[in-house]
């Protein structure tokens, strides 16, 4: 058999299969892919792993064909010829110029496309650190105006809402600066608007994993890390902690919603009024917080000054006297 | 024998048809592994003394109740003693008073395996035992850790023991990675396949492999103090905060890293300076391409892990701050030092597999390698890449987010020289003629596993998608797919292949059978689900999860009792092959045209009578007219293969 003749073969089961498996990924596992379409983050994150599945596909196929065939028809067992040595069966020049070729641009295109893809999305709902440079419209003031509680957030006027994410072993606590700063353990939100998370703990690293939001960010103390989303849809959604925090790290989860904007407006006022004894006691909202002297939970203090946009005040954060 | 002026001696030696003393029996009162152990009782018990003796009164410490101070003392001094009592400090404090240093030469017998032997063959069968027992005893935790995934609600550890046996597990496997093909592969071969009698510092070699013992009874040693529960990764500030079996975590990593370094600056001195007349750099067997760019790494990367396992020692013992955020330093600090060793150390577990997969091919294809010089290209690329893209394991951490494009650029660049191994694997199938004994079934296995792990790799990379699976199963999937997959199963085939030479002995075919297919089928299906469960969110490391989880779990949990069990067939084929019943490996059995096969077996004293002048690269497979590989000098024993052409 000559040379093409193997190649041919190979080539066209690639081709053949290839295409079966990308349209059937594409069309019946693509839409139910992780993590799902609640938000336009994971709207976006859902996309890029398709892509990339799409894309490597053909690649795993390609291998595994090359590999099957070799061990069907090029196995000592079969007998067949004697492998050829000598200079020729060493190099072939453009094989090796083709491969390096064909992953270098395939390599290219996916950097490329996945930059993009975080630049447009607004850092995919990662966490960005406390200056975010690809922040969606309105969220630097909505973030400047929470700092300085003077910010606003009322249904259908399409304002960015700020939520403050406040990790601890183990559990996760939510601050809305909108609503006077009020502290609770629910993660209510409204739908269609684009939300800030302002992610901080007060102990060790956590990380803030809400699930079908689509979003993922770093909670450290002294530091306040920012991830943008916008809902979509509405309904229930997880939120775990993955980042290694000490023994309870497995039971660090707990659920949140995503409700009508009326809805969240209502819970937030309410859940405000309620709370507002307890909010007094709260130290003002602030970025970052800090434990107290003895790392005792519960009385910390806010660290003053610190904007979420200049990082050298976040790192050199000034210790208030305690 | 003196080091310094060793090789023209020997040369000059054995030209002249004498051979220097090469054995001696051992000594009454000669050191071994039982005197290393008392060593490191003795130094133990001082050290936490002596440290409880000056700082026992602090006002921290009495608050605290942990001493940290005496715990770090105890393994420092503890480690001292180890190394006193091997005898690994003999050489150096002689030279230190200014006395000659007795001569080391090599005990007879089997003894000599407990010994500080400066023997390459020695030390390279030493760290196979070595790294198999930190491979069982990591192995076990894996199946602790499986069964309490078994159910998301009934539990057989305490949350807090579960988290302890994880973080142990990762690590003395880690550890052991490091070290898996470098230490028994890469000392006992590499001198044989350059054409080289020794090492080129047989006593830091011996060092190395002591010091990785000593790293291995450290990194244990966290178990009686109560674990650490921070992973392998050691995160601060979660670091900072627990208990006295995190000083074993960071004291357990600044000495392995000494065994790293002092590992790969001897081979790369050695692979350098030792090669034989003739063996060029473009002759260099692609094997010893892979160890000479994982000995950079080693040699390059591991100070970093050393100075952060210091920093972090520092912390814990003195009240530096390096890692405390509130005082001044940054918990970013570690994360950064941390992977900043730590991407390097990920390739210092992949190289050596594609060496080995590289080696192997070309003898069971019956065809030179293909592309040889690319596949060695890659691998130095590769080794330079991987300090460039650290920050991958940090998208989601908040540091430095405006450079994630470019980490995602370099990482994803580096699969381009990470698939060079494929070029040269497929390039060397075609057309082939494949035997498919064991060695080549798992060099098969290694191509099906690295692949969905070098793919998924490239998921990881894009920002977009490690969004969802960053901090997951899926991340776990992906490392156990490149390391188990590929480094382990190229650790397989090397041992396959090479034990015959090192041993003498030829491991038995049907029970290797049953070791591999096991060890493939249920290693996939052990970790092939958790690329799913991780993208249906489930994190690492936890001790309970959702319950529409449970039947891939367990799923899971299952295949890896099986997979657990292949090891078991490996072992007892280990023991059958080797003394139930032994069969005589002859001196090459594979037909392999590797300088290393051209020596007798068992492999004599000095390797080669004469050292070989190489006249071709070892791959001339199938070829009219091949070049002899090395003239090995006329005192060829009658029972060597003919070393001209190519085998029939
Ligand atoms: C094609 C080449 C590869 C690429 C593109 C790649 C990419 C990545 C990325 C982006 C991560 C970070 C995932 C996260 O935590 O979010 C990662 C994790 C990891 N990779 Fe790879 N990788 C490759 C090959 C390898 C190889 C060859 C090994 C080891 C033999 C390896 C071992 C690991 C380990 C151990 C981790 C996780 C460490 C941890 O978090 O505990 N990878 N890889
Ligand atoms: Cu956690
Ligand atoms: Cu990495």
């Amino acid at each position: 058999m000559n040379e093409t003749h193997h190649l041919r073969r190979m080539t066209i089961a690639w081709v053949i299969v290839s295409v079966v498996a990308d349209v059937l990924f594409w069309f019946f596992v693509g839409p139910h892919v992780p993590p799902g379409r609640m938000t336009d983050m994971a709207t976006s994150n859902q996309f890029d792993f398709n892509i990339l599945f799409v894309i490597a596909l053909p690649v795993l196929i390609g291998v595994w064909i090359y590999l099957g065939y070799t061990i069907v028809v090029w196995s000592a067992k079969r007998g067949g010829p004697e492998p050829v040595g000598g200079e020729a069966a060493r190099t072939n020049r453009t094989a090796q110029v083709a491969w390096i070729t064909i992953t270098s641009v395939v390599v290219l295109f996916l950097a490329g496309f996945g930059t993009v893809e975080l630049v447009v999305n607004h850092g995919s709902g990662g966490g960005e650190g406390p200056n975010p440079v690809w922040s969606p419209a309105g969220a630097t003031k909505a973030e400047a105006a929470a700092l300085a509680g003077t910010g606003t957030w009322s249904p259908h006027s399409g304002q960015v809402l700020p939520v403050q994410v406040i990790a601890q072993q183990w559990k996760f606590t939510y601050r809305y600066p909108t609503f006077g700063g009020f502290e609770t353990t629910q993660l209510v939100l409204p739908t269609n608007t684009t939300i800030v998370f302002n992610v901080t703990s007060l102990d060790v690293t956590h990380s803030f994993w809400a699930y079908q939001l689509g979003v993922k960010a770093d909670a450290n103390p002294l530091i306040n890390d920012v991830a943008y989303t916008a809902t979509t849809q509405q309904g229930q959604f997880v939120v775990r902690c993955s980042e290694l925090c000490g023994i309870w790290h497995g039971a660090m989860y707990n659920y949140g919603r995503v409700v009508s904007q009326q809805a969240f407006a209502t819970w937030a006022q309410q859940t405000e009024a309620t709370n507002a004894a307890n909010t007094q006691l709260l130290p003002a909202f602030a970025w970052t917080y800090t434990p107290d002297a003895n790392g005792a939970a519960g009385g910390y203090y806010p660290d003053g000054k610190v904007t979420p946009y200049s990082s050298a005040e976040v790192y050199g954060a000034k210790q208030p006297a305690s | 024998m003196s080091t310094v002026d060793e090789r023209p001696h020997e040369v000059a030696l054995a030209a002249s048809g004498t051979k220097p003393p090469l054995t001696q029996r051992p000594g009454l009162l000669s050191q071994h592994l039982g005197t290393a152990l008392v060593g490191a009782i003795i130094g133990y018990a001082i050290g936490h003394w002596l440290g409880n003796t000056i700082s026992s009164h602090y006002a921290y410490i009495v608050n605290s109740g942990q001493n940290a101070i005496a715990d770090t003392l105890g393994l420092m001094f503890g480690v001292a003693g180890w190394l006193l009592g091997i005898g690994a400090l003999n050489y150096p404090l002689a030279k230190l008073v200014g006395r000659q240093p007795n001569s080391e030469v090599e005990i007879q017998g089997w003894s000599k395996y407990f010994r500080y032997s400066t023997n390459h063959k020695t030390v390279g069968l030493q760290y196979v035992v070595g790294v198999l027992l930190f491979m069982f005893t990591g192995g076990l935790l894996a199946m602790a850790i499986r069964t309490e995934l078994l159910s998301p609600t009934t539990h057989v550890f305490s949350p807090d023991t579960y988290i302890k046996i994880v973080s142990e597990h990762g690590t003395v496997m880690m550890m052991m990675a490091t070290s898996i093909v470098v230490g028994p592969l890469g000392n006992y071969l590499v001198p044989l396949m350059i054409g080289s009698r020794r090492m080129a510092f047989p006593r830091i070699e011996a060092f190395s492999f002591w010091v990785f013992v000593a790293g291995y009874m450290v990194i244990f040693s966290a178990l009686p103090f109560g674990g650490f529960p921070t992973g392998w990764t050691g995160y601060a500030p979660l670091q900072t905060q627990s208990g006295p079996g995190m000083v074993s975590y960071l004291f357990g990593f600044a000495v392995i890293g000494l065994g790293m370094m002092a590992a790969g600056f001897n081979i790369a001195v050695t692979i350098i300076n030792y090669r034989a007349p003739g063996m060029t750099w473009s002759r260099v067997p692609i094997f010893v391409w892979s160890i000479l760019a994982t000995a950079a790494l080693l040699t390059l990367a591991t100070p970093t892990l050393f100075a952060a396992g210091v920093f972090g020692l520092l912390d814990r013992t003195v009240q530096t701050a390096f890692y405390v955020t509130e005082h001044g330093g940054s918990s970013y600090l570690w994360e950064n030092l941390f992977w900043f060793f730590g991407h390097p150390e990920v390739y210092i577990m992949a190289l050596p597999g594609f060496g080995i997969a590289g080696e192997i091919l070309p003898v069971f294809t019956r065809k030179p390698l293909f592309a040889y010089k690319v596949g060695a290209a890659g691998m130095i690329g590769v080794s330079l890449l991987s300090f460039f893209v650290w920050q991958h394991h940090l998208f989601q951490s908040g540091i430095n987010p405006d450079m994630r494009p470019l980490f995602m650029l370099t990482t994803e660049l580096i699969s381009i020289p990470t698939g060079f191994i494929y070029l040269v694997g497929m390039g060397t199938m075609y057309k082939a003629k494949i035997r498919f004994d064991l060695p080549m079934l798992f060099v098969m296995a290694l191509y099906f596993n690295f692949l969905i792990g070098g793919v998924t790799g490239v998921f990881l990379s894009d920002v977009p998608v490690n969004v969802t699976v960053h901090g997951g199963f899926f991340v776990l999937a992906h490392f156990h797919y490149t390391i188990m997959g590929g480094l382990l199963f190229a650790f397989m085939a090397g041992l396959y292949y090479w034990l015959p030479k090192m041993t003498g002995r030829m491991m038995n075919r049907r029970i290797g059978l049953w070791h591999f297919w096991t060890m493939f089928i249920f290693f996939n299906l052990t970790f092939f689900p958790m690329f799913i469960i991780g993208l249906l969110g489930q994190p690492r490391r936890v001790f309970t999860y959702a319950k529409n989880l449970q039947g891939l779990n367990d799923f899971s949990s299952i295949s890896a009792f099986v997979l657990g069990f292949s090891f078991l067939i490996f072992f007892f084929n280990l023991v059958w092959s080797l003394y139930i019943n032994p069969v005589k490996a002859p001196a090459n059995p594979w037909d392999s045209l590797g300088l290393e096969w051209q020596t007798a077996t068992p492999v004599p004293a000095h390797n080669f009578d004469r050292i070989p002048v190489v006249l071709a690269d070892p791959y001339h497979y199938s070829e009219v007219n091949a070049p002899a590989v090395a003239d090995l000098g006329p005192a060829s024993p009658p029972d060597e293969p003919s070393l001209s052409g190519a085998p029939a």
